[in-house]
């Protein structure tokens, strides 16, 4: 497990991150969200060793982080860069053998991830031949070449059409479902929503809201209730300690007291859906930031 | 997991920057320009300034031009010989004047032409040296020269060095390898690829002073040469560190102007410092000591036998003490501005401990 203790940041009087704590699981896709400014890229460059923090802790199975072990992770800077003029293919076993993987190794890596990318016929053009979007597939290349235990990209899914996001997602559920703990920021809920196991929220450097989607969900969910009778609905609003939020026709979306709406429905007539209504991450993330 | 050592690492990076300067066109074109100059430098001067003089004879001055270096036409008055000399045909004309001859020129004496009429007094030398004061400014000049060209060409590193913070990949690499190891490469990546072309030169310079009729100076230089190419390797790991702060402290190519001046300064001072000072035994005694002079001043020094080899041994110590310790310098001022991005990092905040 990746453990984030107490993390805190300020460059020059602005405190950019304040005591942030949170916990990226082996064999999870967790979600990092923010607003822009919110601390995520900072954090993450923490955790990389990129920047240095003013107090607090990031250790990977109880070590702490540090020159020894972060060679075993691997990062996707938010700021886009591999060298514009080296070839695809010798730029990413280049990067796997700077990590510390043999040649071979670094060679089959390469073929097999630019495959999964579906790179193969770029392997040998210049990085700087290639669109922005296949350049951002061979950054996600750099990242995973050399097979780390740990996944940080910042912004992964940014600039990729919807189709590349599903070539770069089934290439991280797989890292994920090999057990890698996998924490990739993003501005795009929805994609969040779709794929993270975890989710970690971030509000003006403070950690807002933290835990699995189920949890967080359920934990946002309230008492509020959708059913769905044969007729009009009406008559919810006269079921006592009820409140009505929306009424249309046969649908009403009202919070207390579901067990006497359900009798009563059931009395009436027969009852066609009757769920408890989950917030989407986008209400809760408008609700906590 | 498999972690690459300070030392693979450092071998990485140095690889990768020998196979990118190679794979570049300029690189090529700097080498094959510094050996084009080279051979220009030793072979020109006698290819165009070998010839013997030419002039036109009258009469009985024939008889005394011969045997002597001269390039004769004999003409059959006085007035055409010094038609030909207005015409710029012949140097000069030589005619005769009541019982001797006389020298006929345009507008000045004709210094080449006089020397080979007169007979030179012998000459003693009470110092004599095997080394010309020819051979001399020739070594001075090429060994300058080399230094120069080398010395600018460690601004790749500066380059390289402002193109991984630009694209950023920067903060994949300090992620995943020391920023001393990513120094290190760039430094021994590109010493190695100056000590090949050093090595290149060195097959090619005997071949360049043959073509010249210079062969007997190759003896005199061989030795030099030897103290050269140690001084040269040192000079150019001291310049490299410099470089690659100088790379370091901007973000983008654009910038990089702005702190290469003070680089370019070391690099073209001394060479010039030489180039004016060499005749001045003082002066080069003193440049021979100083670390970024002392890599042409020392070998010009040994050339002309005007030092010991035990002041080469100290003047080497004290170049490789100053590499350690700039070297030491520069690797701290790397690693404080490697990360800063945006405007030109000031010295006193690289050198600053890391926030």
């Amino acid at each position: 497990m990746l453990t984030v203790r107490g993390i805190s940041r300020s460059f020059g009087d602005h405190k950019v991150l304040d005591e942030v704590s949170f916990d990226v699981r082996p064999g999870r896709m967790t979600g990092f969200l923010g607003a822009n400014g919110s601390g995520k890229t900072t954090t993450m460059r923490i955790v990389l060793g990129v920047l240095a923090a003013h107090g607090g802790t990031v250790s990977w199975k109880g070590t702490e982080v540090g020159p020894d072990n972060r060679p075993d992770f691997g990062y996707m800077p938010e700021e886009r860069g591999l060298y514009p003029k080296m070839k695809v293919r010798d730029q990413i076993t280049w990067l796997a053998r700077l990590h510390g993987v043999d040649r071979e190794t670094a060679r089959r890596n390469t073929d097999e991830l630019l495959e999964d990318l579906e790179l193969t016929g770029r392997a040998g053009d210049r990085l700087e031949e290639l669109s922005l979007g296949n350049q951002q597939r061979v950054q996600i290349a750099a990242a995973l070449v050399h097979e780390p235990d740990v996944l940080i990209l910042d912004e992964p899914f940014s600039g990729l059409d919807p189709l590349a996001v599903e070539t770069v997602l089934d290439v991280l559920r797989k890292r994920a479902a090999a057990g890698v703990p996998v924490l990739f920021s993003s501005h795009q809920l929805a994609i969040v929503e779709r794929l993270c196991d975890d989710v970690v929220i971030i509000s003006k450097g403070r950690i807002a809201a933290n835990g699995s989607r189920e949890e967080l969900r359920a934990k946002h969910a309230g008492d509020r209730y959708e059913i769905v009778v044969e007729q009009d609905a009406g008559w919810v609003r006269d079921v006592p300690g009820v409140t009505i939020l929306e009424l249309d026709g046969p649908r009403a979306v009202f919070e207390a007291a579901p067990q006497q709406v359900l009798r009563a429905a059931l009395d009436r007539g027969e009852v066609r859906s009757f769920t408890p209504v989950v917030p989407t991450l986008d209400e809760i993330f408008k609700e906590v930031i | 997991m498999a972690r690459a050592s300070f030392s693979q690492a450092t071998w990485l990076v140095a690889e990768r920057e020998m196979k990118t300067l190679v794979g570049t066109k300029g690189f090529w074109i700097g080498f094959l320009f510094t050996i084009a100059g080279l051979f220009a430098l030793t072979v020109l001067p006698t290819v165009f300034g070998g010839d013997d003089p030419e002039v036109a004879v009258v009469g009985s001055a024939s008889q005394v031009v011969q045997g002597k270096a001269l390039d004769v036409r004999e003409v059959g008055s006085v007035q055409e010989a010094a038609d030909l000399v207005r015409a710029d045909e012949v140097e000069a004309a030589i005619v005769p004047d009541g019982a001797g001859i006389k020298v006929l020129a345009l507008n000045s004496p004709p210094n080449s032409v006089i020397r080979e009429l007169v007979e030179s007094p012998p000459v003693e030398l009470l110092e004599g040296s095997v080394v010309t004061s020819g051979q001399r400014s020739v070594t001075v000049i090429v060994f300058g020269l080399v230094f120069l060209m080398f010395g600018m060409g460690g601004a790749a590193i500066a380059q390289s060095t402002v193109t991984e913070k630009q694209t950023r990949i920067v903060e994949i690499l300090v992620s995943t390898v020391p920023v001393r190891a990513l120094l290190a490469g760039k430094i021994l990546g590109h010493t190695i690829l100056t000590l090949g072309q050093v090595v290149v030169l060195a097959l090619v310079a005997p071949i360049a002073l043959r073509v010249a009729g210079l062969g007997e100076l190759l003896g005199v230089v061989a030795p030099a040469l030897g103290w050269f190419v140690p001084f040269l390797m040192l000079g150019f790991v001291l310049i490299s560190s410099l470089w690659a702060v100088a790379g370091a402290l901007v973000s983008r190519q654009e910038d990089l102007g702005s702190t290469m001046g003070l680089v370019m300064l070391a690099v073209m001072g001394p060479y010039f410092g030489v180039q004016f000072f060499y005749e001045n035994p003082v002066v080069l005694k003193w440049m021979s000591f100083v670390p970024f002079t002392a890599g042409v001043a020392m070998p010009v020094r040994l050339f002309a036998e005007q030092a010991a080899a035990w002041e080469a041994l100290l003047s080497m110590g004290i170049l490789a003490a100053t590499v350690v310790v700039i070297l030491l310098v520069a690797s701290r001022l790397y690693t404080g501005s490697l990360l800063q991005t945006g405007a030109r990092v000031k010295l006193s905040k690289a050198w600053a401990p890391a926030e």
